[in-house]
């Protein structure tokens, strides 16, 4: 790009060269340029962006910050309403909410990322050996994808929690032993639709010119899969991601919400929930703060996600 | 088209001896003893607690139990209850009904609020009421059930005293006043779910009446002199209802299991219900069973939605 700066009118250049040589100024537009540019466009989605943000920093720095002890237990405060000193009120037990939303937002949004990473590593793993080998290793794979979303999740889900919860909990760790059950469980039973897509994609790309062209200058099947095929399966992954974070926080409290996600001491959003129901009548905000944490997580990442889809389709005309 | 038919509901039968299986060996793999109990109990020496163990089949070789499972299975016979010592099948029929009422309407409501506001979304794009309905619809589904469920129960219950929180089989008072009190207390875990549904339908509707209003032949329609309204939907709206009516059915398995977040809220005597209090008491023989009733239903509702879509839409080969 030295010569571009360079760029000034000189006699006898027509104008016609002038004008290409100031574009040749302009920074060359990427796909990825113009997908941010396009996400920009999708204010609700940069909004979300702005919340998710707010929330995980607040997650991961709030507990240094507001220091109130999340366990420390004062019956003569039970059931407070908001307060200076409790800006979120304190649950039956007289602990701080706001310390226990810090802490079980960490757990939440945890085990949302941790999810979306087993289901989109299994589903593209799957869906990509799918769609690059076809035949008798496609109809196997599809046939067990087909079977796995006629599983009924949830009651699956409450089932092997329930009957695995113990021996993980003792053979890993109290707190360790049921993250990585929940993640384990939720990334397995939510593969199955990033593993159709990206099948998908594979079998409509790979029979493109470039793959032709790949192939006959020698690159060989793994480069072919990873370099060539991989990046424009990309786009549909990652909006799968984002919005498998938010399916994934919602089970994961659902879960806890049931009282079979995480320990009663462990604070997740789900779990506070589930205490809050027993004293609803004397304290709405147990049940308020929780809730609202959820509801904006959820809310937030769902409108990235669709402001992703709309960012990283290639159909939509970028402006 | 019988033919297709036949085909599918073959190939439903091994979908369903692989769910089979999966659920036996999730349980066949678990730890914990179903007769953990009488370990506890000194008045059953441990020769005795043997003799049990070998009377219930706890001792065959893991195959064995399957083969015997799965046999009394497909002869409809599901078993007794380890808590009860009721058979299976009548704790289900109890509350089988009460979960179909309240998730059948619950399913009908959601479609009948979704189809009109979709349609009218997709007809008026862009507009103030598109927009509203489309941020609702957002909002709707990122908030989980048992959110809206306590959110309801603090403002119609707790704040204006409208429909109890709580849903009772037994209802007193006779006549026109017992009626209301039944159609009350089903209100709200009904809204809630149909809410749910609702809002994920409305985006589907929206969506594929876009696709279909922008056709050639809308636009012969029109240019033909028909009103708006024929256009809409005697035109539009029937080829945008195919892919509809197939995510219709293939949501309804998830309302029935959705239906086990709200019937923990509002404490619905139904099968969600009789899950999850199952699971607590370590009663495997009702765990296993609704687990794969659920399965059933799932499997079925796939194979109805793939028939009807078979129906409607007259481009699908039968091959």
């Amino acid at each position: 790009m030295a010569e571009a700066s360079e760029v000034r009118p000189q006699p006898g250049q027509s104008a016609a060269a002038l004008e290409l040589g100031g574009l040749r100024a302009k920074k060359p537009r990427t796909l990825w340029s113009d997908a941010l540019r396009q996400f920009r466009k999708h204010h609700l989605a940069v909004a979300g962006v702005f919340v998710l943000a707010f929330l995980t920093i607040a997650t991961l720095v709030g507990p240094l910050i507001w220091t109130e002890d999340m366990a420390l237990i004062d019956f003569s405060q039970s059931t407070e309403g908001v307060s200076l000193d409790h800006p979120m009120g304190t649950d039956d037990l007289g602990r701080d909410i706001f310390a226990r939303i810090l802490w079980g937002g960490r757990i939440s949004l945890a085990v949302g990322v941790a999810a979306m990473a087993v289901a989109i590593l299994l589903g593209t793993m799957i869906g990509a050996i799918a769609g690059f080998f076809g035949g008798f290793m496609d109809s196997l794979l599809m046939r067990f994808t087909d079977m796995f979303i006629s599983l009924p999740s949830l009651p699956l889900l409450l089932l092997t929690i329930y009957l695995f919860r113990d021996t993980l909990r003792d053979k890993i760790g109290p707190n360790l032993g049921p993250f990585v059950l929940i993640v384990a469980l939720i990334g397995v039973t939510n593969w199955m639709p990033v593993a159709r897509l990206v099948r998908a994609s594979f079998l409509s790309v790979k029979e493109k010119e470039f793959i032709e062209a790949a192939s006959c200058i020698g690159a060989t099947r793994s480069s072919i899969m990873f370099k060539h095929i991989m990046p424009n399966v990309l786009g549909p992954v990652i909006v799968a991601a984002t919005l498998a974070v938010g399916a994934a926080i919602i089970t994961e409290s659902t879960l806890s919400f049931l009282g079979l996600g995480f320990p009663p001491d462990v604070p997740t959003w789900g779990q506070l929930l589930n205490t809050s129901v027993n004293f609803m009548q004397i304290a709405p905000h147990m049940v308020i703060f929780p809730a609202l944490m959820i509801f904006l997580a959820v809310l937030s990442i769902n409108y990235v996600g669709d402001g992703l889809r709309d960012a990283l389709d290639p159909r939509k005309t970028t402006g | 088209m019988g033919q297709y038919i036949i085909r599918r509901v073959i190939t439903a039968v091994p979908t369903l001896v692989l769910i089979s299986m999966v659920i036996f060996s999730i349980l066949a793999l678990a730890p914990g003893d179903p007769l953990s109990d009488l370990a506890l109990n000194p008045s059953v020496p441990p020769e005795v607690r043997q003799r049990i163990r070998e009377n219930l089949g706890l001792e065959d070789p893991i195959p064995v139990q399957y083969g015997k499972w799965a046999k009394s299975l497909f002869t409809g016979e599901f078993g007794y209850s380890y808590r009860t010592r009721a058979p299976v099948i009548d704790l289900i029929k109890q509350r089988l009904p009460t979960t179909l009422y309240i998730s059948g309407l619950a399913f009908l409501v959601s479609v009948l609020i979704a189809i009109p506001i979709g349609v009218l979304s997709a007809v008026k794009q862009y507009s103030v009421f598109d927009n509203v309905a489309t941020t609702l619809a957002f909002i709707g589904f990122s908030l989980p059930t048992f959110c809206t469920g306590l959110l309801f129960i603090l403002l119609f219950t707790i704040r204006l005293d409208w429909f109890p929180s709580i849903y009772r089989s037994t209802v007193d008072g006779e006549g026109l006043s017992g009626l209301w009190e039944r159609i009350r207390q089903a209100i709200m875990p009904i809204t809630v779910l149909a809410l749910f549904q609702a809002a994920t339908l409305i985006r589907f509707v929206r969506a594929s009446m876009l696709e279909n209003v922008h056709q050639d032949y809308v636009r012969t329609a029109r240019s033909k002199g028909l009103t708006e309204r024929s256009v809409i939907t005697r035109h539009a709206l029937r080829n945008a209802l195919i892919p509809v009516v197939t995510i219709i059915a293939l949501s309804l398995p998830g309302v029935i299991t959705g239906a086990v977040v709200t019937e923990q809220i509002f404490r619905v005597p139904g099968m969600g219900e009789l899950l999850i209090s199952s699971i607590r008491n370590n009663d495997t023989p009702v765990v296993m069973t609704i687990t794969f009733l659920f399965s059933i239903l799932v499997v079925f509702f796939n194979l109805v939605a793939d028939v009807i879509y078979g129906i409607l839409d007259p481009r699908i080969k039968y091959g």
